[in-house]
């Protein structure tokens, strides 16, 4: 494949799909815009009974006598389906098919997605995993209880819950979104890489871009391990196959299985399962980038080194899986290898943070939702980042993994901090969406209820950790080791879960409120230099950018340059109308 | 690495931006399309090579008993090497224009592909008989996945050629089908590829 | 303003929830202190970072709120500072990694001498085995396992059967004695784990696994099921003793052996591995199950 040399060119104008009726226009859709909604709609709403389900399993653990709605069995169903809808049907569905198709096309430059039929057939197979998962609720012996890591032998063994039907929906639905992940993957890449605007170089893509292109890159590269993994898994269920089986007894009974090896399966798991992480994690650091330039009125600090950092996470994030299996059972050998990949890996991580931080350093800061969400990822991203560190260095692992602070470390680190980008983001590019602006003082609620809350409950669970309280217990019941005071820390970290889960009604209710009758949004309402508010209709029309397309002279972060006739110079203002000193004031260093 | 130098670009100095306001905002040459399958391709490549490599390490244990290879599976590969010649045939037509070319290519490639599955499922069929099945051991059970797991990819080319096909017989001209023809092919030899990897493995283990 | 206060409430409330919290480590009764070591190092590392970050977070917040008057500064990259900051990271990141590492080598190189004890698990409970006087595990297998024989040990073995069988939850171990754990399981993954030993490792069926440790303080510590195991997880519990070693030994002699507990069971399993090798189901054998 030739590098095109950089010389004149137009780009080409390509045909769009049009839609013809109602059901092409917004069912059956092949606008990216709509997608993204679509997608937007049914990972929230799948979100939203994982959401529920961590409610049940809250009150569980913090009232263990006093509720009595759930039996163990049920436990073990809600704790691995809310873990795989969360990762998976959540949060990798929103970033990429989510916020990935919706800003895309818009902020490269392009009309659409480069495969608009690829991408609506994308979803479509999305829904139907999302409603397998769903299926599984109602077959004989529920979901599968298994914990969303399916470990082999019990995930297919009676002594699980779900060990029947449950099982195996789980693992076709996985394998029906991975088809469909990797049609919506083949078209991010390739619009990102083909289909930009003019004087759109690489280096001149804001980082949300940058995210999400290197998210689906790893995603296209990892998810093949989930799937050989699953096949082989389901095919061990289905067929009695021996991939992971080795000699066992089940409940008692000699079974025909044997010779096979369950840490095989976990490497495979991981070998997905940890650039997952980053498949969440990417998209949310380049949203946020773009959210703290935007809203402290400055160019990102250290472009190239985020850029930089957040290739090398990606590659990195290829060699570090194993320090999940620290104590598996696996060769201990690995250990001192995986520890130090993982410790290197915090060093383009913290300096990321460095960046953020800098950003606000000197700028013009304005506490806008977008930027309070953006300041929650940062405190709650920190934090979460910093015990990955207790974790990731194996002999402090011995002694914490499986506990509850493994627990509060992850949903810490990838659940509330990606979950406050996706709210900041939301309220960033809600008037874009819809043309009206997001009631402020309702934002302003749910961002300190969401954030404090969040951080009240995960804060102390990690102590929980310390004492050696593990996750995946229904129940803890008497030991010599735990005192009485814990379970009361446990029932003050459900009681904070139930207001923060409540609290999100406020988002809802702000949301479908100002949908219908919020105010108005003026055009480019935060003044941000990226192209997607450029757009001559706002929210941007079929085609995003009307009759010609925008052509690019900067880079997306030129906030306050000095000469300019405003605090910004959105990318495709062309270089004589930007003020009286030109386009291209910055010096070098 | 020509990808790889752009990232030492500093879009915000003056020098750079000279340079990239010419910039086209395409990376490759290649149609979207082309892109796209090379892509796919890569996407592919991860997902053989892991099960290439889940194989060995499965091998290893002691419960290991290799399968019989039968005389069959050399048919079907010459079978699959003359489909991928044929869709090459139809490639090489299409550059020169040659519509008779074209037309003979595609559909030797394609009826070829076809008997190409039929032959694999014959396989499957003598193994059975002779009490291979998947539950009795993992190199039968890897034989059944690895090959189901081609023909599936097989299957798909076959749907594109499928259409690629029906445009031709609409009458769409050269210009119009090469783009097709070129993917179909090259989907094609990166099967065969597969194919002679996946049936190295088994002949050698 | 009120941003940047409650940034600096939230880390200053971070700061003091980890001194003043009654939620830490149980005291420690094994030779893993270099884990909780590395632990402290780690937090004094983290920590100051995390303050510093936070504050000087809190501190833009303050110093550069919007103003419609000014600019802020355009300054694309800093390569001086952010060399810096990488070079520091660096330095922490090793002041963390290196004692982790040491700590690490000593968890996973077992000594010479260290008294070898089996944990055997099962869906929902443990059992254990002593080598007995020879101080040799016998062999053992999932297919042998019978009623008579719960642990699966070859019959034909002499190694076997002297081993001692403890066919209940508790388990005694002398004080000061390093104690090499080698773990097997029957069905699922399973995990050993005392959190006053600080070591933990998984079980595996179909291989062993293992960890060391020196119990240092006698007492009646809690073992808990750490990996989950199915419904039954939660109630997997077991009870390491650790005591002097004449209160061990008289504890020990009281056990029955392998022979012993066969005799009285009154009938025995004598085929051994070599009857079940020739019952098992070959490939091409028309009589294996038929599922595909």
């Amino acid at each position: 494949m030739a590098y095109v040399a950089p010389a004149p060119a137009e780009v080409e104008e390509v045909e769009l799909y049009h839609a013809h009726s109602f059901i092409t226009k917004y069912v059956f859709s092949q606008d990216a815009k709509v997608i993204a909604i679509q997608y937007s709609s049914v990972a929230i709403a799948i979100g939203v009974v994982g959401l529920v389900l961590s409610s049940l399993m809250r009150l569980q653990l913090g009232f263990p006598e006093s509720f009595s709605l759930i039996d163990p069995a049920q436990y073990y169903q809600f704790i691995t389906m809310h873990g795989m809808i969360m990762v998976v049907y959540l949060l990798t569905a929103l970033f990429l098919g989510g916020f990935g198709n919706y800003l895309i096309p818009l902020m490269v430059g392009a009309r659409d997605m480069v495969f608009p039929y690829v991408n609506m057939m994308s979803f479509w197979i999305y829904l139907f995993a999302v409603l397998l998962l769903v299926a599984s609720f109602f077959v004989p012996g529920g979901p599968t209880g298994a914990g969303w890591t399916l470990y082999p032998p019990q995930a297919i063994l009676p002594g699980t819950p779900g060990s029947g039907g449950g099982i195996i929906l789980m693992l076709v639905s996985l394998v029906f979104f991975i088809i469909g992940f990797t049609m919506g993957g083949l078209n991010y890449v390739v619009t990102v890489l083909q289909a930009r605007t003019r004087g759109m170089t690489l280096m001149r893509m804001p980082l949300t871009i940058w995210g999400i292109f290197i998210a689906t890159v790893l995603a296209l590269l990892a998810f093949p391990a989930l799937f050989v993994g699953g096949v082989m898994l389901l095919l061990d269920k289905v067929l009695q196959t021996s991939f992971f089986m080795p000699v066992i007894l089940s409940l008692g009974e000699q079974l025909e299985y044997g010779g096979g090896s369950p840490i095989l399966f976990q490497h495979l798991f991981w070998f997905f399962g940890h650039p997952e992480v980053y498949i969440v994690a990417l998209p949310a650091f380049g949203v946020v980038s773009d959210l703290i330039s935007v809203h402290s009125r400055r160019n990102i600090f250290g472009y190239r080194m985020m850029v930089w950092a957040l290739v090398a996470i990606g590659g990195i994030s290829f060699i570090v899986w194993a320090h999940h299996m620290y104590v598996s059972g696996m060769n201990p050998w690995f250990g001192f290898f995986f520890a130090t990949t993982t410790l290197i890996i915090a060093i383009p991580t913290a300096l990321k943070v460095y960046n953020w931080v800098l950003t606000l350093w000197k700028g013009n800061i304005r506490f806008t939702i977008p930027m309070l969400f953006a300041l929650g990822f940062i405190v709650t991203f920190t934090n979460g980042g910093i015990t990955g560190l207790f974790l990731g260095n194996v002999a402090i692992d011995v002694p914490l993994s499986d506990t509850m602070f493994v627990v509060a470390h992850f949903h810490m680190v990838m659940g509330v901090a990606p979950l406050m980008v996706i709210f900041g983001a939301i309220y960033h590019w809600f008037p874009l969406m819809s043309g009206r602006m997001m009631d402020e003082t309702l934002g302003k609620i749910h961002f300190w209820v969401t954030f404090l809350g969040a951080y009240l409950i995960f804060l102390p669970m990690h102590y929980l950790g310390f004492l050696g309280v593990p996750r995946r217990y229904f129940e803890m019941g008497e030991t010599n080791f735990i005192p009485a005071s814990a379970q009361s820390l446990s029932a003050f970290i459900t009681v904070v879960t139930v207001i923060v889960g409540v609290a999100q009604i406020v988002f809802f209710y702000n949301l479908f409120k100002s949908m219908k009758s919020g105010e108005i949004a003026e055009k480019n309402p935060w003044k941000a230099a990226s192209l997607e508010w450029q757009t001559p209709d706002q929210p941007p029309g079929h085609g995003n950018f009307g009759a010609e397309l925008p052509v690019v002279y900067r880079w997306a972060y030129a906030y306050g340059v000095p000469g300019a006739k405003e605090d910004f110079v959105p990318q495709n203002l062309h270089p004589d109308e930007v003020g009286e000193a030109g386009a291209h004031e910055a010096s070098e260093e | 690495m020509s990808l790889f130098s752009q990232l030492a670009e500093k879009p915000w100095a003056a020098e750079q931006a000279a340079i990239d306001d010419l910039h086209s905002g395409g990376e490759f040459t290649l149609p979207a399309p082309q892109v796209g399958l090379r892509v796919f391709l890569g996407f592919a490549s991860v997902l053989f090579t892991l099960f290439i490599v889940v194989y060995v390490e499965r091998m290893v244990f002691s419960d290991w008993h290799a399968l019989p290879e039968p005389w069959l599976l050399w048919v079907n590969t010459a079978i699959l090497v003359f489909s991928s010649a044929g869709l090459q045939w139809a490639w090489v037509s299409a550059d020169k224009n040659q519509a008779d070319g074209v037309k003979k290519g595609l559909y030797v490639g394609g009826v070829l592909a076809f008997a190409f599955l039929t032959g694999q499922f014959l396989v499957w069929q003598q193994l059975v008989n002779m009490g291979y099945y998947a539950s009795s051991n993992p190199a039968s059970a890897f034989f059944y996945l690895l090959t189901a797991l081609h023909a599936v990819h097989l299957l798909g080319g076959l749907v594109a050629w499928g259409r690629t096909a029906v445009k031709l017989q609409n009458g769409l001209s050269m210009a119009q089908l090469r783009g097709s023809i070129e993917l179909c092919a090259v989907y094609w030899h990166f099967l065969l590829v597969v194919w002679i990897v996946l049936f190295g493995l088994l002949l050698f283990t | 303003m009120f941003v940047a206060v409650m940034l600096v409430l939230v880390t200053v409330g971070t700061v003091l929830f980890h001194l003043l919290s009654p939620w830490y480590f149980t005291p420690i009764a094994s030779n893993w202190s270099a884990m909780d070591t590395t632990i402290d190092i780690t937090f004094w590392v983290t920590g100051a970072v995390f303050v510093a970050v936070i504050f000087f977070t809190a501190y833009c917040a303050y110093k550069y709120k919007y103003d419609a008057n000014r600019r802020s500064e355009y300054e694309p990259e800093n390569k001086k500072l952010e060399a810096w900051l990488i070079t520091l990271t660096t330095l922490g990141v090793i002041v963390m990694l290196a004692p982790g590492l040491f700590a690490w080598n000593e968890f996973v190189t077992v000594p010479k001498g260290a008294a070898k004890v089996e944990v055997f698990a099962k869906q929902w409970g443990w059992a254990y085995r002593f080598p007995g006087a020879d101080g040799v595990l016998g062999k053992s297998g999932v297919k042998l396992i019978s009623d008579n024989n719960p642990f699966g040990i070859d019959p034909k073995d002499p190694k076997g059967q002297d081993d001692i069988l403890i066919n209940d939850s508790e388990m005694h171990l002398p004080l000061n004695k390093p104690v090499h754990l080698l773990f097997r399981s029957v069905d699922v993954l399973h995990n050993f784990f005392v959190p006053q030993f600080r070591a933990k490792m998984d079980i595996i069926p179909g291989t062993v696994t293992y960890y060391w440790f020196t119990p240092t303080r006698t007492g009646s510590f809690d073992a808990l099921c750490f990996e989950l195991c199915g419904t039954g997880h939660y109630n997997m519990r077991g009870k390491v003793v650790v005591e002097e070693e004449d209160a061990f030994k008289a504890w020990l002699a009281k056990q029955p052996t392998f022979a012993k507990s066969m005799a009285k069971a009154g009938t025995a399993a004598e085929k051994g591995f070599a009857k079940l090798d020739s019952e098992l189901a070959k490939p091409g054998n028309k009589n294996s199950k038929r599922v595909f």
